[in-house]
């Protein structure tokens, strides 16, 4: 293994929170490394098709297009992108270290975690055996070989309805199998689907069984309401009911909640670990936005920056003792003191 | 760096005829992780020279392979060995993951 000279920070994942805290951080001259994953770089958007809702382009911009122009702009201030993964990391301590796949020890003085999610699973066995034989998360690979057959979409928020919408262009009907009476997305995209007339909807209806010996070939959908079963001709089911947070790599290191999410503090990026901050959909289960994950990302950032700051300042001889009062980071953008004021003055309200 | 492509009509001499192993990559431009998997695949290829043969095929270009193998997903790797298919390996893997795979491919070759 080789190991490398201390460097100051170091981020974990490519998404938009993970290239947003490389911006940030390299025009803060902290000459950022990103461990952008091998096969997972760039993260969730990499799947997707137009990206409507990312403020700033008016006739959208393809996702795989966004991430790439993140990317670039990370790098033209000086960050290093590696297109590793992260196999193994120990955060504790004043150093923190980052194992990579291809065997680098990467160390840093902070760390910035932007690991993201992956798609969530309905979690049956059918679902494990036909994975990849009718059953699919990426309505974009898959959809091609599903040409005029008839197709479920599970799910009822954004991505199930976008993953219809493009399903169309290939199947000879698309139903959208969701377990409530209406949908979870934005009614821009609701809408679409409701006026195609190749999506049709299941309403209260979840997947029981998914049938086929190496091929699915019909679906046994169970009413969430009554109980009642009820099999569905199908050879094609794309899951699209959500994420999970992608932290396995962090069991034991920081505070997670009983979901995996990475806890942090209030509406900060810190952990529980000192150098150590989170951002993105690792964190995020309320919004879940690339937006929001850029956001955070910035946040990690300049968390991140002040820390490193406070470190130097504590003890510019050994930057690498953690001073006792780091934890309070201050006042990072120098509105504090307003802010206590209208949080004053509401509660007296 | 790109991998060797084949055909319908070089896949029997190139990948069922050939000594060595052979993972075929199935996959398409247009598929977001099959684009990810090719540069990790391609840098496999050579530290597997002489071992294993990686090769790609575009399953928008070659519908009788896709049809003659049922491939409904992509990417999917099919690794063959002396005419006969030694194991698939559905999705996008991290570079790890194909390393233990491929590992494992030759180990049962070896035994064929």
């Amino acid at each position: 293994m080789t190991e490398t000279p201390i460097r100051d920070i170091v981020i974990v994942g490519s998404g938009p929170a993970g290239y947003t805290a490389a911006v940030y951080a390299a025009r803060a001259g902290l000459a950022p490394l990103v461990i952008a994953g091998s096969v997972t770089a760039g993260g969730a958007l990499m799947n997707t098709t137009e990206v409507e809702n990312f403020p700033g382009f008016p006739t959208g911009i393809m996702g795989p297009e966004l991430m790439e122009a993140m990317q670039a702009q990370a790098e033209k201030f000086g960050a290093e992108v590696v297109w590793d993964d992260a196999t193994e990391v120990q955060l504790d301590g004043p150093v923190k270290t980052v194992t990579t796949a291809g065997g680098e020890v990467v160390q840093a003085r902070a760390v910035i975690l932007a690991t993201g999610s992956a798609y969530r699973q309905l979690g049956l066995d059918d679902e494990t055996r036909l994975s990849g034989r009718g059953v699919s998360w990426c309505a974009t690979c898959d959809g091609f070989f599903f040409r005029d057959q008839d197709i479920l979409v599970i799910g009822g928020g954004d991505s199930a309805v976008e993953e219809a919408t493009f399903l169309t262009r290939f199947g000879k009907s698309v139903t959208i199998v969701h377990r409530r009476d209406e949908l979870r997305a934005s009614k821009i995209m609701a809408d679409r689907a409701k006026n195609d007339p190749k999506i049709s909807f299941a309403w209260n209806s979840e997947v029981a069984a998914i049938h086929g010996e190496d091929k699915v070939s019909s679906v046994t959908l169970r009413d969430t309401v009554t109980g009642a079963e009820r099999e569905v001709g199908a050879t094609g089911v794309f899951v699209a009911i959500g994420h999970v947070p992608r932290t396995e790599l962090l069991h034991g290191q920081v505070d997670l909640d009983e979901n995996g999410y990475i806890l942090v503090e209030g509406r900060s990026t810190r952990t529980n670990l000192p150098g150590v901050f989170a951002c993105g959909d690792a964190v995020d289960h309320t919004y879940r936005q690339a937006i929001t994950a850029a956001g955070s990302g910035c946040s990690a950032a300049l968390d991140a920056q002040h820390y490193l700051a406070a470190l130097a300042d504590a003890d510019p001889a050994s930057p690498d003792q953690i001073p006792a009062a780091v934890d309070d980071l201050g006042d990072v953008t120098g509105r504090d003191a307003e802010r206590a004021e209208v949080a004053g003055a509401v509660a007296e309200g | 760096m790109t991998l060797p492509a084949v055909s319908e009509s070089t896949f029997d001499q190139e990948v069922l005829g050939s000594e060595l192993p052979v993972a075929v990559d199935f996959g398409a431009d247009w598929c977001a992780p099959c684009r990810a998997v090719r540069p990790v695949l391609a840098e496999l290829a050579t530290r597997y020279e002489g071992r294993l043969r990686i090769v790609a095929v575009d399953t928008e270009a070659e519908p009788e392979l896709v049809r003659r193998y049922g491939i409904v997903s992509i990417p999917t790797l099919y690794v063959f060995h002396s005419g006969e298919l030694l194991r698939t390996i559905p999705g996008a893997r991290t570079k790890l993951e194909y390393v233990d795979e491929f590992d494992a491919a030759l180990v049962e070759a070896a035994t064929l």
